[in-house]
């Protein structure tokens, strides 16, 4: 097979970085919601009858939407297997514990309402409301992590290496800098979730969502500038020196890499990518004003363009870096240095250059046929087949 | 055997993929027998179709959930656990996870919802797409998963590249048309239909010995008997087709399953039960059918299947071969572009058998250091443990078997006596419903457990695969899921058992008000709509 030569080694590696982050914003802008729904849960459904309406505005799409998680799972390992090897051992207890959110969320949307003892209802609602706080805090943690380098190294034979105890290795991710970056994507996915029920619900539901979003929406915005600052000063960043080839095998022991004072001189290098930050807080302060104004399906495309801005602003100001190491510099994962073989790297592009087109149009249709506003008595009257 | 790191992330990979299986087999064939009900119902307009499908569709929800959840383990635990098995073939295996994700998965997540909660929303047809859609995607989804599988036990269309220390796709078509995967994906998924023809069966006769609902399990016992029928068919020879892929691709495993320690003259007598003996590497007591072996394994009366004894031998040789690799490797490592091209030439020749170098990492740090008992031993390594191979295969093809009797005759009385069946077969149909998974299991175990000492065969050992992981990391999670799965099983199985004792739900009166009110809301009557009656559910 000669054909995977038509596109050269390096720009596959730069559309698969770009792909990554096609993934990972997918992720946020469609589960995203369903995890700021079951923050929301206790807050915005007092009765039963109207956490089932705040349930059921997401019923019948986080399956489909969770997928986009999994598929970053198979992504990661077919494009960049040395990052799916390195971040999934690395933060291993922190994984499993986003692994158990992931496990118990499904259970609970589709146990929930089967059965009709309170008890059994407010467990799994609790369920919900953890399952969908804890990864959105956790993944803004692992991003804070990535941010600063994480603590690995590569033997010879590229074996990873994890520097410190296990407790260490999960406790230690806490640091200030990650649980800030824990409230930014914490409070961006309650937004988005708020911003989703203000579109599907209405009435009680609505208006209390509403309330909470706008807070969210500021803490987001609030959060999101403060970790940019405390990078501009107390964030080291990356850079690779030397000679190097951009085209070679993937192997991280050869590059030679060094620490510098801040990520944020990408900004003097690459003044465009401006965009990203800007989309980030400008999404943020309009969708906290539609929400205020009880505008519905604007404040949503605000909510997903703020989404998009912050999580792109990242990898935009790490480019070329995907997962620097802070014991070790050297073994610092960078575009360059991490991917799959050519071969598959093209083929995996042709396969997503088919099927996420598909993907889209059909996942559009299904939004299209559940369009509308889920009521108490859509609900109550089809209460033996919804949630 | 001392237990440690490696030890631990297999016993964790070993139950979650397990747990995993119990819900993935139900999830193929009940897919598709829902569609084939609400097939039915569309044609035929029959109301009693429309309730099948909803009832066998609302089990098939309580069963799907788990499998989803415990497939998201399956996607992620490689990297958690296994992170140098996920460097060194993530090129090659981490291509049909995604392309699964892409094509399948996809498909079927998006549309189960649509499918619970599309009823209203959606035309007759429309709905009914959705339903084959799902069936298609879950179907679709086993493809590209045992395609990964089958490359773990044949691993062909890669190569070794030095620069990068791992396993480099060359071929993507032979990993797609690996003879071993396509054999495996037919087996699977009709070990699924199976299940899910003998768990509708099952559930239907004890609809029957209760007198309730009989109208709707005789017709799903029709339905399951002819489709069960077909499966377990389909079950057996595929069966027999993966034995006769294994004979060239995986001897290790086949000799191991079937006790033959020593290469048989063709054509080779079949073991039908005996006491393997590992120690003394002979088989006591055996019961033989001649030429039973040769037949099924080479499907000729002339060629040699290889025996254990021989196998060892030839695992030395590659292993004095890889260890020649592995030298050579070091200095491509150390020179990179600028080595010397004769070794290059070298490593090329012997890279094939570097794996079986790396089996010496088990006993040494530098495989070069190994003294020649170590080798001895390395090549001792490669036999799995015979016995559980050997009966877990016996008793797996024994109820495979089972299974043609019993749909055989089920679908004899539902042809040919008018849907009668006797009270001691509905009986035996409900004590039959666990079988099937057990099956299931137990044909993972023989394909996994026997390709140890491997993660992939002859490639990768599983001693090398594992993370760096604390002891107590593992033991964490494992706890965590054991604990984890044990609640979420028992959970499971309560509201299964909840949801088949209250039976459908929908009588049929009340199908047929929902088809007039359909029919008012395609015609746009939408006021006319019936379910403007008093709420018989109030809101709790």
């Amino acid at each position: 097979m000669i054909l995977h030569e038509l596109i050269a080694y390096d720009v596959l590696r730069v559309i698969w970085w770009g792909l990554l982050g096609v993934l990972l914003i997918g992720f946020a802008l469609t589960d995203g919601f369903d995890m700021g729904v079951g923050a929301l849960l206790p807050f915005v459904g007092k009765t039963d009858i109207e956490r089932r309406v705040a349930i059921n505005t997401v019923g019948p799409v986080w399956e489909g939407n969770q997928v986009w998680f999994i598929l970053g799972g198979g992504a990661i390992f077919a494009a960049w297997p040395p990052l799916y090897a390195v971040s999934f051992s690395g933060f291993y207890l922190a994984m499993f514990v986003i692994l158990a959110a992931f496990i118990v969320r499904p259970v609970a949307f589709k146990y929930r309402s089967k059965r009709d003892d309170p008890r059994w209802r407010n467990a799994w609602d609790w369920a919900l409301f953890a399952s969908g706080t804890i990864p959105a805090l956790l993944f803004g943690v692992a991003v804070g992590n990535v941010i600063q380098g994480v603590p690995f190294h590569f033997t010879d034979d590229l074996h990873t290496i994890y520097e410190g105890a296990w407790y260490i290795k999960f406790i230690g991710l806490l640091d200030p800098f990650s649980v800030l970056a824990g409230v930014v994507s914490l409070s961006m996915l309650v937004m988005h979730g708020a911003a989703w029920l203000t579109l599907k619900a209405e009435g009680v539901v609505q208006s209390r969502a509403r309330a909470i979003g706008s807070v969210a929406a500021l803490v987001a915005v609030g959060s999101y500038v403060l970790a940019g600052l405390w990078m501009a000063v107390g964030v080291e960043g990356y850079r690779i020196v030397g000679d190097y080839v951009t085209n070679g095998p993937s192997n991280p022991l050869h590059f030679e890499v060094e620490r510098t004072a801040s990520w944020l001189t990408a900004y003097l290098d690459r003044p465009w990518i401006v965009i990203a930050p800007i989309m980030g807080i400008l999404g943020g302060g309009l969708t906290f004003l539609g929400l205020r104004a009880g505008r519905e399906v604007s404040t949503l495309l605000f909510s997903k363009m703020a989404i998009l801005g912050v999580i792109s602003s990242v990898g935009l100001t790490m480019f070329p870096f995907i997962m620097p190491s802070s014991s070790d510099p050297q073994s610092s994962l960078t575009v360059w240095n991490s991917s799959s073989s050519h071969l598959t790297l093209f083929i995996m592009l042709v396969v997503t250059a088919i099927f996420m087109p598909l993907i889209l149009m059909y996942t559009a249709w299904v939004y299209k046929v559940l369009w509308g506003k889920v009521t108490e008595a859509d609900v109550s009257e089809n209460s033996h087949s919804v949630y | 055997m001392e237990f440690g790191i490696v030890e631990l992330s297999r016993m964790q990979f070993a139950m979650t993929a397990m747990y995993h299986f119990l819900f993935v087999p139900l999830t193929l064939g009940l897919s598709i027998l829902v569609a084939i009900m609400e097939t039915v119902y569309v044609m035929t307009n029959r109301p009693i179709w429309r309730q099948m499908t909803k009832f066998w569709g609302t089990l098939f929800g309580i069963n799907f959930v788990l499998g989803v959840a415990t497939g998201i383990t399956m996607e992620f635990q490689f990297g958690m656990n296994w992170s140098y098995y996920s460097h060194y073939v993530g090129d090659i295996f981490g291509a049909p996870l995604a392309i699964e994700g892409l094509m399948a998965f996809f498909l079927e997540a998006t549309f189960v919802g649509l499918f619970f909660f599309g009823w209203d929303k959606l035309s007759k047809v429309a709905h009914l797409a959705v339903a084959w859609l799902v069936a298609i995607g879950s179907n679709f989804s086993a493809l590209w998963i045992l395609i990964a599988n089958g490359w773990m036990q044949n691993p062909v269309g890669a190569e070794f590249n030095p620069m990068t220390m791992r396993m480099e796709m060359t071929d993507f078509f032979a990993v797609l048309f690996n003879e071993v995967a396509q054999a495996k994906f037919v087996h699977t998924v009709s070990a699924g239909y199976v299940t899910a023809s003998v768990f509708v069966i099952g559930v239907s006769a004890w609809y029957m010995l209760k007198g309730r609902h009989i109208e709707l399990a005789r017709r799903s016992i029709t339905v399951g008997a002819a489709f069960g029928l077909a499966s377990a068919l389909s079950v057996v020879l595929l069966g027999d087709e993966s034995g006769y892929s294994a004979t060239h691709s995986q001897k290790m495993k086949l000799a191991a399953i079937e006790a033959m320690w020593e290469t048989h003259e063709a054509p080779a007598p079949f073991n039908l039960i005996g006491f393997p003996d590992q120690e003394a590497r002979e088989t006591h007591y055996a019961i033989e059918i001649p030429w039973a072996m040769g037949l099924i394994g080479t499907r000729s009366l002339t060629t040699e299947i290889p025996g254990i004894n021989d196998l060892v031998a030839q695992a030395e040789d590659r292993i004095r071969s890889g260890l020649i690799a592995y030298e050579a490797l070091l200095e491509v490592r150390e020179n990179r572009a600028g080595t010397d091209p004769a070794v290059m030439a070298t490593f090329e020749a012997h890279s094939a058998d570097l794996g079986f170098a790396f089996l010496l990492k088990k006993y040494v740090d530098n495989p070069l250091d190994a003294t020649e008992a170590q080798i001895k031993a390395a090549a001792d390594d490669t036999v799995p443990t015979v016995w559980p191979l050997f009966w877990a295969f016996r008793l797996m093809v024994g109820l495979g078997f089972g299974f043609i009797g019993t749909m055989l005759y089920f679908f004899y009385r539902a042809s040919f006596k008018g849907m009668h069946f006797p009270r001691p077969a509905l009986h035996l149909a409900v004590w039959m419903i666990p079988a099937p998974w057990i099956a299931a299991e137990l044909g993972w175990f023989v394909a996994e457990f026997g390709r140890q000492p491997w993660t992939v065969d002859g490639v990768l050992p599983t001693a090398m695969s594992v993370s760096a992981l604390s002891m107590t990391e593992v033991a964490l999670t494992l706890a965590g899921f054991v604990i984890f799965y044990t609640v979420l099983f028992i959970i499971e199985m309560g509201l299964m058992l909840k949801y088949i004792r209250k039976g459908p739900f929908q009588d049929v009166a009340e199908t047929e008000a929902w088809n007039t009110r359909h029919n008012d809301r395609l015609a746009g009557r939408r006021n006319a709509d019936a379910i403007a009656q008093p709420d018989l559910h109030p809101a709790e």
